[in-house]
C-alpha cells in the first residue's frame, strides 16, 4: 500500500515537472477567458494611428460561462457618442464547424439585428484587436509546441492547422508559470516577418483571479497600436443567463448601465 | 420654438443632474439636390440643420427615455407649427417613454417610441409600425425611416415564448409621399399637388394593435404576427369627398430566421386582408394581398458583407404579382472609418428600381461626413419606384455627435 502511494506521488511530481503542452495552453486559455463563473469589466480603448491621432472607445463587458467551453458576452457601448447604447452580444461556441451567434442592437431603430458569422481576424471596433483577441481562439485550431521553459515562463509556438483561415503563419506565446496568463504573443506573417505583438502590460489579482488590467496590441507594419485599460472588474457576480437574450438587448440591464 | 428648446434643455439638464443618466445628441447639417430640374418643382430636396438631444435615465424600477430633434428645414417652409404626428416643423419628438417591469415576466413601455420587428432588410411585411418614406427617399440617416409611434408596448415572457403586444390608441400613418418634397403618381399623371386625405383619427376607436409571438427553436427564431388597423398609406379613395383614405386592414404573418451555410437566412410571409374590400371588386379600395420575402446574408470577404432578398406581392383577386429583388453590399475600409454601401431594389415585373449608394467617413470619433444618393428609375411613371424618377437626388451631410 505504502509503495503504491509513493509511486503515485512520484508520477504526479514527474507530470507537473514537465507539463504537457496541451495542458499548458488549456490552462492559459482558462486563465485568460474563463476566470470565475461570470464577470464584468469596463474597457477603455485608445487606438493610435501611424500619425499619432487617437480614437477612443468605452464599453462594459458582461460574460458568463455556459459549460463545455461555451460563453455568452454582452458588450454595452458608452463611447464614442454615435454608438452609445448600442449592444453587441455573442453566444460563443468552440466546437469545430460551429459558428458563434452574434447580434447587434441599434437603439435609434430599436432593432435587434443578427450578424452573419464573420472572419474572426477582423478588427474589433476599428482597433488593432481582432474579434479573436476579445473572445479567445479555439485551441483545436492550432498545433502547439513547447519551445522553451524558463524559471518563470513557458514559451509556446502555435501553428494554424488551416493556414488559409488566418493572416498569420505562426505565433509564439509567453505564458507566466505562476498565473498561466499569456504575457506576450508575437505573430509572424506569411513571409515569416513579425508584424503583430500583443502584450499584457499590467496584471493584478482580483477576487482571487490573476487579471490583465492593461493590454496592448501593436501592428508593426502599419505602425499603429491599441491599448485597453480595464477597470471595475468583478467575478462571480451571479449574472443571470437570461440577460443574454433579446429582451435585455432591447432593454439594457442595470448590470450593463450602472 | 424657443420655449420648446428651453423646456427640452431644462428637462435634459434636470435629468442629467440625477445619477445614472446617459445623455447623447448630435448636430447634423444636410443638403440634397435633385439630379434633374423639373419645372415648377424646387430642385433642393434637402436643406436642413438638425439638433438631436437625448437622455436615458436608468433607475432601479424604471427607465425614462427622452429624445427629440430640433429642426431648421429650408425646403418645407409651410410648416411653422409643431406637428408631432407628421414630424414636420421645428420639433420631431422621437422618444418620450417610460419602461418598467411590473412583474418579473413582463416589461411595459409606455409613450412615444420607435417600434421595429420582422426579418426584412428595408422591406417590411409584418412590421406595420409607422415609416417615414420622405426621410428615407431624401437622404436622411437610415434611422429616420422609422417614424415614432405613440404606444403601449407590453412584452410578456412566459417560459414557452415571448409575446409582444403594441397598442396604438390612435392610428399612426406612415409619413408617406404626399406631393411635398416628392411628386407622386395620382392615377393619371405625376404631380406635386398636395395629396388630400381623410385620416382615421378618433382616439381609442381608430386604434391599432400589433402582436408578435416568438421563440427560438434549435437556433431558429420563429415568429407569428397579427396586425389590426389600417393601410399605413392612403391607398383608398373616396369619390364623394375626392380624398384619399386609409381603409381597414388586418395582417396575419409568420417568419423564421437562422444560421445556414456560414450566413443568415430569413423567410417571412403575410396575408393582407383588406377588410372593406373582401371580394376585391371595389375599384377605389385596395385588394387583399399575399406577401412573401426571403433573404440571405453572408460575409463575402473580410470587411465586405453581401445580402440578397426576394420579395413577392400577389394581389388576390386581380391576380397581379409584383416581384422585387434587393441587394446590399457593405464595405468597411481604412480601419472601419470609411463605410461604402449600396442597397438596390429592382423589380423585374414592374421594370423599375431604386439605388441607394452611400459613403460615410468618420473623420474623428465625433465628426463624420456622408454622401448619399437616391436614384429611382422605371420604364413607366405609374410604378412604385418609377413615379419618383424625376426626384432622384444626391445629398451631402456633416454630423458631430456628443
Amino acid at each position: 500500500m505504502k509503495y503504491w502511494s509513493i509511486a503515485i506521488l512520484a508520477l504526479t511530481a514527474l507530470h507537473s515537472a514537465a507539463q504537457d503542452v496541451n495542458e499548458i495552453v488549456a490552462k492559459a486559455n482558462q486563465a485568460s477567458y474563463y476566470a470565475g463563473e461570470d464577470g464584468q469589466a469596463d474597457v477603455h480603448m485608445v487606438i493610435t494611428d501611424a500619425g499619432g491621432g487617437t480614437r477612443e472607445r468605452e464599453f462594459r463587458i458582461l460574460r458568463k460561462n455556459t459549460g463545455e467551453g461555451t460563453q455568452k458576452f454582452y458588450v454595452y457601448f458608452k463611447e464614442p457618442a454615435d454608438v452609445r447604447r448600442q449592444v453587441f452580444m455573442v453566444h460563443k461556441r468552440v466546437k469545430q464547424g460551429e459558428n458563434d451567434d452574434r447580434w447587434l442592437f441599434l437603439p435609434a431603430l430599436n432593432l435587434v439585428k443578427p450578424i452573419a458569422p464573420g472572419d474572426k481576424r477582423t478588427s474589433f471596433v476599428g482597433s488593432d484587436f481582432v474579434y479573436e483577441d476579445v473572445s479567445g481562439r479555439a485551441l483545436w485550431e492550432d498545433t502547439h509546441e513547447l519551445l522553451e521553459e524558463t524559471d518563470t515562463q513557458y514559451v509556446i509556438k502555435n501553428v494554424p492547422k488551416n493556414p488559409e483561415s488566418v493572416e498569420f503563419s505562426e505565433y509564439t506565446v509567453w505564458i507566466d508559470k505562476e498565473t498561466f496568463l499569456p504575457v506576450k504573443a508575437e505573430y509572424l506573417n506569411k513571409e515569416g516577418k513579425m508584424y503583430r505583438r500583443v502584450e499584457a502590460l499590467k496584471i493584478e489579482t482580483i477576487d482571487g483571479f490573476p487579471t490583465v488590467m492593461e493590454s496592448k496590441v501593436t501592428d508593426l507594419l502599419r505602425n499603429t497600436h491599441t491599448v485597453n485599460t480595464f477597470s471595475t472588474i468583478t467575478y462571480n457576480i451571479g449574472l443571470n443567463e437570461r440577460l443574454f437574450t433579446e429582451r435585455f438587448l432591447r432593454r439594457p440591464p442595470r448590470e450593463a448601465t450602472r | 420654438m424657443r420655449k420648446y428648446l428651453i423646456l427640452a434643455f431644462t428637462l435634459v439638464a434636470g435629468m442629467a443632474a440625477a445619477a445614472d443618466i446617459e445623455t447623447s445628441g448630435f448636430l447634423d447639417a444636410r443638403y440634397g439636390q435633385a439630379l434633374q430640374n423639373t419645372p415648377d418643382v424646387d430642385s433642393e430636396t434637402l436643406k436642413e440643420v438638425r439638433l438631436q438631444l437625448g437622455a436615458v435615465w436608468y433607475q432601479d424600477l424604471s427607465t425614462l427615455t427622452l429624445r427629440s430633434d430640433f429642426l431648421y428645414d429650408d425646403v418645407v417652409t409651410t410648416h411653422d407649427e409643431i406637428d408631432l404626428e407628421i414630424g414636420e416643423g421645428p420639433v420631431d419628438l422621437r422618444e418620450a417613454n417610460i419602461l418598467f417591469t411590473p412583474v418579473p415576466w413582463a416589461d411595459v413601455k409606455l409613450g412615444r417610441q420607435i417600434l421595429t420587428w420582422g426579418t426584412g432588410d428595408l422591406l417590411f411585411i409584418n412590421d406595420l409600425f409607422a415609416k417615414d418614406w420622405k426621410s428615407f427617399f431624401s437622404g436622411r440617416d437610415e434611422e429616420y425611416l422609422k417614424a415614432p409611434s405613440d404606444a403601449l408596448f407590453v412584452s410578456l415572457f412566459p417560459s414557452w415564448a415571448t409575446i409582444d403586444v403594441a397598442y396604438m390608441p390612435r392610428f399612426d400613418a406612415d409619413r408617406y409621399i404626399d406631393g411635398e418634397r416628392f411628386s407622386y403618381w395620382n392615377g393619371t399623371e405625376v404631380t406635386g399637388d398636395p395629396l388630400q386625405t381623410e385620416r382615421p383619427d378618433t382616439w381609442f376607436s381608430d386604434d391599432e394593435l400589433s402582436i408578435r409571438v416568438y421563440r427560438t427553436v434549435a437556433g431558429w427564431e420563429l415568429a407569428g404576427y397579427l396586425y389590426d388597423g389600417f393601410w399605413k398609406s392612403p391607398q383608398g379613395f373616396d369619390p364623394d369627398s375626392g380624398k384619399n383614405t386609409f381603409p381597414e386592414l388586418t395582417v396575419y404573418g409568420a417568419s423564421a430566421r437562422g444560421a445556414l451555410a456560414g450566413g443568415i437566412v430569413h423567410v417571412e410571409a403575410g396575408y393582407y386582408d383588406s377588410r372593406e374590400n373582401p371580394d376585391g371588386d371595389l375599384p377605389f379600395l385596395p385588394d387583399s394581398q399575399y406577401r412573401f420575402l426571403t433573404g440571405y446574408e453572408q460575409e463575402i470577404a473580410t470587411n465586405l458583407n453581401g445580402a440578397a432578398q426576394y420579395y413577392l406581392e400577389h394581389t388576390s383577386h386581380a391576380e397581379e404579382t409584383r416581384h422585387v429583388l434587393t441587394l446590399r453590399l457593405t464595405q468597411r475600409l481604412m480601419n472601419q472609418t470609411l463605410n461604402l454601401g449600396l442597397f438596390t431594389y429592382w423589380s423585374p415585373s414592374d421594370e423599375d428600381g431604386y439605388l441607394r449608394p452611400s459613403a460615410v467617413y468618420k473623420l474623428t470619433d465625433a465628426w463624420r461626413l456622408e454622401a448619399r444618393g437616391n436614384i429611382f428609375f422605371g420604364k413607366t411613371n405609374d410604378t412604385f419606384f418609377g413615379q419618383f424618377e424625376d426626384s432622384s437626388n444626391v445629398s451631402l451631410a456633416v454630423r458631430t455627435s456628443f
